[in-house]
């Protein structure tokens, strides 16, 4: 019993420096604008700012601390990155001027283009769906965005929101059709070049 | 000065009632106001998380239009919804420092057949009212003032954060001011910034409900009358899932939530459907 425990541990629990991806910092912290994010003294402002750290597996601080350190696939498969809402508390609250937000996005950005992100997790699918809907008609309507997004993840967890729809369409706040772009063309062929799949 | 201005997506659905009462305001007030033709979205948020150089490409084509209709010379685009509003200042920002970034958006807005320049100023409806126009200039407007009305401000996250140009990044105060002005009492709190979960209420709603939970309760404790806000996004969250939340914490919520722009036009005497004030889920029975 006991040296079964002792067989499996020490890999789950510790990590192996040939696990590590040592560029992986650079990397990020040229997507994100040359941030300076070897420059964070571990502080923790950000985290103790984040209205959502509660929430996370790995708080702002920790994040950007296996960053610089290389977790790459621990950081890009988790969930963590895709709770900030964008707030910009961080960013603001952060002694080094480090743009932590701009951060978080350049992992949500990389962990899509590698496809790793946590797939069947809501967060990423609600940004897929805006993706999808803004590329298509150059506008997000709230009602096409919101079918495209429960078609993608759980169509029936559509069903407790059926209260707050029927409402909003009594006070005409539910616009099916919306007034459409004129120069669509234009604007499809602007995107053509940097899209992704 | 004549102002263009880019409604965006939320202010031509949920949150028309900001688009009618920020209209009726300002043409009241004598403000040209004139719409940007064939905007496209800004973005918001999400575009930014999956593709970054389309994302700002996006965001400028905007910048772009309203040189292309604003004539020469600086142009004044006003952003009334928050998101919007920093989506379009950080593209603009952005640009101005990267010489790489920049050549790379230009190329893309060829392809679209726009050229942008970098002239555009972009301006919240709260900084023109405030700075531009002022508050004595907004006081001898009010008609009806709003007397023994407590008035709490939320400003929503993107409003001074994470670039600020007209206000405290960390206290603002230009909404409270302007609550004062129409003669309410505007309630001091901490949450003026506090995240209302963004599109979380959706995605993982335990915690985007809990999140406008906090805000609605100590918005209670302070006995507000109304909440005033600046965001479609907040006001949908804050006002639209009060049922929901009432329920899972067993505590009885019903605020009014209103676009500062709605209590304005109130307190100016003007009408109440073309204000909006029949969209709110809750009415403000104390206005």
């Amino acid at each position: 019993m006991s040296s079964k425990i002792n067989n499996k541990m020490p890999t789950l629990m510790i990590k192996r420096e040939a696990d590590l991806d040592k560029d992986f910092g650079k990397r990020i912290a040229k997507l994100a604008h040359g941030e300076k994010l070897y420059g964070c003294i571990q502080c923790g402002n950000c985290s103790s700012t984040c209205p959502l750290s509660p929430y996370m597996d790995y708080t702002p601080r920790k994040i950007i601390a296996m960053v610089k350190a290389g977790f790459r696939d621990d950081v890009l498969s988790n969930r963590t990155i895709w709770l900030c809402a964008s707030c910009y508390s961080c960013t603001v609250e952060c002694p080094k001027g480090i743009k932590i937000t701009d951060i978080m996005y350049a992992l949500k950005r990389e962990a899509i283009l590698n496809k790793i992100y946590p797939k069947r997790f809501t967060i990423p699918a609600m940004s897929r769906s805006f993706y999808d809907t803004v590329k298509h008609n150059g506008r997000s309507n709230e009602v096409a965005l919101l079918m495209k997004y429960y078609l993608r993840t759980n169509i029936f967890s559509a069903l407790s929101y059926v209260g707050v729809g029927l409402k909003l369409f009594r006070t005409g706040r539910l616009v099916i059709f919306e007034k459409k772009m004129k120069r669509i063309h234009e604007f499809k062929k602007m995107l053509l070049s940097s899209e992704i799949k | 000065m004549k102002y263009l201005y880019y409604p965006g997506c939320s202010l031509k659905s949920s949150g028309r009632a900001y688009e009618e009462s920020m209209l009726l305001v300002f043409r009241h007030l004598g403000i040209e106001i004139q719409e940007l033709q064939d905007w496209n979205c800004c973005g918001a948020t999400n575009y930014m998380a999956i593709n970054e150089k389309s994302a700002l490409s996006v965001t400028t084509r905007n910048l772009a239009l309203a040189e292309e209709q604003g004539g020469p010379g600086e142009i004044n685009l006003i952003a009334p919804c928050n998101a919007c509003y920093m989506g379009l200042l950080k593209a603009k920002t952005y640009l101005e420092s990267e010489q790489m970034l920049r050549d790379t958006v230009m190329e893309k807005l060829i392809s679209a057949g726009l050229k942008y320049e970098g002239r555009v100023n972009v301006l919240h409806p709260l900084d023109v009212l405030v700075n531009k126009f002022g508050l004595e200039n907004i006081k001898e407007t009010v008609t009806k003032p709003l007397t023994n009305l407590n008035v709490v401000s939320y400003y929503g996250c993107q409003v001074v954060r994470p670039i600020t140009i007209f206000d405290d990044v960390a206290d603002p105060v230009t909404m409270d001011q302007i609550a004062m002005t129409l003669g309410a009492t505007a309630v001091d709190w901490s949450m003026k910034l506090r995240c209302c979960g963004g599109s979380m209420t959706s995605t993982i709603s335990d915690v985007g409900l809990r999140l406008n939970y906090l805000l609605l309760k100590e918005a209670k404790r302070k006995n507000a009358d109304v909440i005033i806000t600046a965001c479609p996004l907040c006001q949908f969250n804050l006002e639209c899932f009060q049922g929901k939340i009432s329920r899972m914490y067993h505590d009885k919520i019903n605020i009014p939530v209103m676009f500062f722009t709605q209590l304005m036009g109130l307190a100016m005497g003007l009408d109440k459907k073309a204000l909006g004030i029949h969209r709110l889920f809750v009415q403000p029975q104390k206005v």
